[in-house]
């Protein structure tokens, strides 16, 4: 589903993304959820990791939150992608278009990712006041920055795939939330361990694995591992291959 | 300039389409008709390349819908049933994002924008929510998307349904302006609406061609003209399938 039709995936790039940015920002949406997450992140930060009790110029309590506040707050975001279109008509008139489907696809993942990179830049003050603190490893706090901007892609395109299943917003958050879980959950050494003591410690490792967390981990150590690179890179080709997938059915004659 | 070659569509156990084959010639004003269920809009979506036949091909101005999809559907302008439109832009943005969707360059985009709202006569509205629109200018919104690339045929699916006879009027007058360049398939269930502006009818019934002719021909062949001419096809169509 992935074609190599250049010209019109970057003209259906260019089209999503601009039709989906204005979609965002139109409507309270995208100012309601960045709002949201930046308080939800704060409390939970500030609160829940005691941030200030640590005494350390260290991001580590803020960046902990990271994939589970995402494995939520993604899904909301790309929730109305392709299941609004279902359900309001539009994607007839988007599958009229002579752009190629994955452009579409990419088009409104991307705007999606905007906001979510709005999000993450709107937490600088954090980064700010760790400095203020003592002398931050700016750094390794960068490259953890980078990589919680690439899992959130990574959760987005699981947002927007799911979306693309169904005309309900409203199941295709409740579902994205799901399989969010799974794929957060899965690195936990609450579940990670269950599973190595029932079936082995290779099965605890496996499932470990695939999780978004296992990968987030070591970013947050200031390590940058080109497994975790790709591991995110290629879930977010394989959602964007399934994404294509599912809206394409829609031409067989599939709601 | 658009050549339908025995088009097929089923859903299920359900034929929605079969073996349907006419073509359209540059000039020439076709009015769809049918009645409810009869294949119309599934044969508009396929030709407008939204849903794929399971056999059969549409040619639209040289490109193959089945082989050459996006070629075929940049020659195209396409008003879908109920005019579907994002109701939280305004028709001004809208309309660049179908623009830009067809590839047009900035300073085309502009000079299309401008065309097709003085042409669909939304320039009083042209800044306000689509969503706070009535239903007519919601149609005439449609109806510029489908204009802005200015293609060579057009597939409009009702319309002027929710327009007003004034506005029903200077649709009228925007198709016959264009005729001459464009070939025009225009699916509706107002009889009245034919005359006025086809100069070619097709019955479809059952997803089958029924009647093809010229709405003179086909209002002359019975007493109570256009009307009876196309319940009676209907009628006859049901009557062979019981």
């Amino acid at each position: 589903m992935l074609s190599l039709d250049w010209r019109g995936t970057l003209t259906g790039i260019k089209a999503a993304w601009r039709r989906e940015i204005s979609a965002y920002f139109a409507t309270p949406l995208a100012y309601v959820f960045i709002a949201i997450f930046l308080l939800v992140l704060g409390i939970f930060t500030w609160d829940l990791s005691r941030f200030f009790d640590t005494g350390a110029a260290d991001l580590g309590p803020f960046f902990y939150w990271h994939p589970w506040l995402f494995m939520m707050f993604m899904p909301a975001l790309a929730m109305r992608l392709w299941a609004e279109e279902a359900s309001h008509g539009t994607s007839e008139l988007l599958l009229s278009l002579p752009v190629n489907l994955t452009g579409l696809v990419i088009g409104k993942l991307l705007a999606a990712w905007t906001v979510a990179a709005m999000a993450l830049v709107l937490t600088f003050p954090w980064w700010v006041t760790v400095n203020i603190l003592g002398p931050a490893d700016n750094a390794a706090i960068a490259l953890t920055y980078f990589m919680s901007l690439i899992m959130a892609g990574a959760y987005l395109a699981i947002g927007a795939a799911v979306s693309a299943l169904t005309r309900s917003a409203v199941l295709a958050f409740v579902s994205g939330v799901l399989v969010a879980f799974v794929l957060t959950a899965a690195g936990w050494p609450l579940v990670s361990g269950a599973v190595a003591e029932m079936f082995g410690a290779s099965a605890g490792d496996a499932i470990a694995q695939f999780s978004f967390l296992t990968h987030f981990e070591t970013a947050q150590r200031g390590v940058l591992e080109l497994r975790g690179l790709v591991f995110f890179f290629g879930f977010i080709v394989l959602c964007v291959a399934l994404n294509t997938l599912f809206v394409g059915h829609r031409r067989g004659g599939a709601q | 300039m658009l050549d339908l070659q025995n088009l097929r569509k089923a859903f299920d156990d359900h034929i929605a389409v079969t073996d349907l084959s006419f073509n359209l010639q540059q000039g020439e004003v076709l009015g769809f008709l049918g009645q409810n269920g009869a294949g119309k809009s599934t044969t508009m979506r396929m030709v407008s390349g939204v849903l794929e036949p399971d056999s059969g091909d549409a040619v639209i101005n040289g490109c193959s819908i089945v082989s050459a999809r996006r070629e075929a559907q940049s020659q195209i302008g396409y008003l879908p049933e109920g005019a579907p439109l994002y109701r939280d832009m305004t028709p001004v943005t809208f309309l660049r994002f179908m623009a830009d969707a067809h590839g047009l360059s900035r300073s085309d985009r502009k000079n299309a924008v401008e065309r097709v709202i003085a042409d669909a006569r939304i320039a009083t509205v042209a800044g306000k929510q689509i969503a706070a629109l009535s239903k007519g200018y919601r149609r005439r919104v449609g109806l510029a998307a489908a204009l802005i690339h200015d293609p060579p045929v057009l597939l409009l699916d009702e319309p002027t349904d929710g327009l007003d006879p004034i506005q029903k009027r200077a649709v009228r007058a925007l198709v016959a302006r264009m005729a001459p360049d464009k070939a025009i398939v225009i699916s509706t269930h107002t009889l009245d609406e034919v005359p006025a502006m086809c100069s070619r009818v097709i019955v479809i019934d059952q997803g089958r061609v029924v009647a093809d002719d010229t709405p003179e021909a086909l209002s002359k062949s019975k007493p109570g003209g256009l009307e009876e001419a196309f319940i009676s096809l209907a009628e006859s169509q049901e009557a062979e399938t019981c």
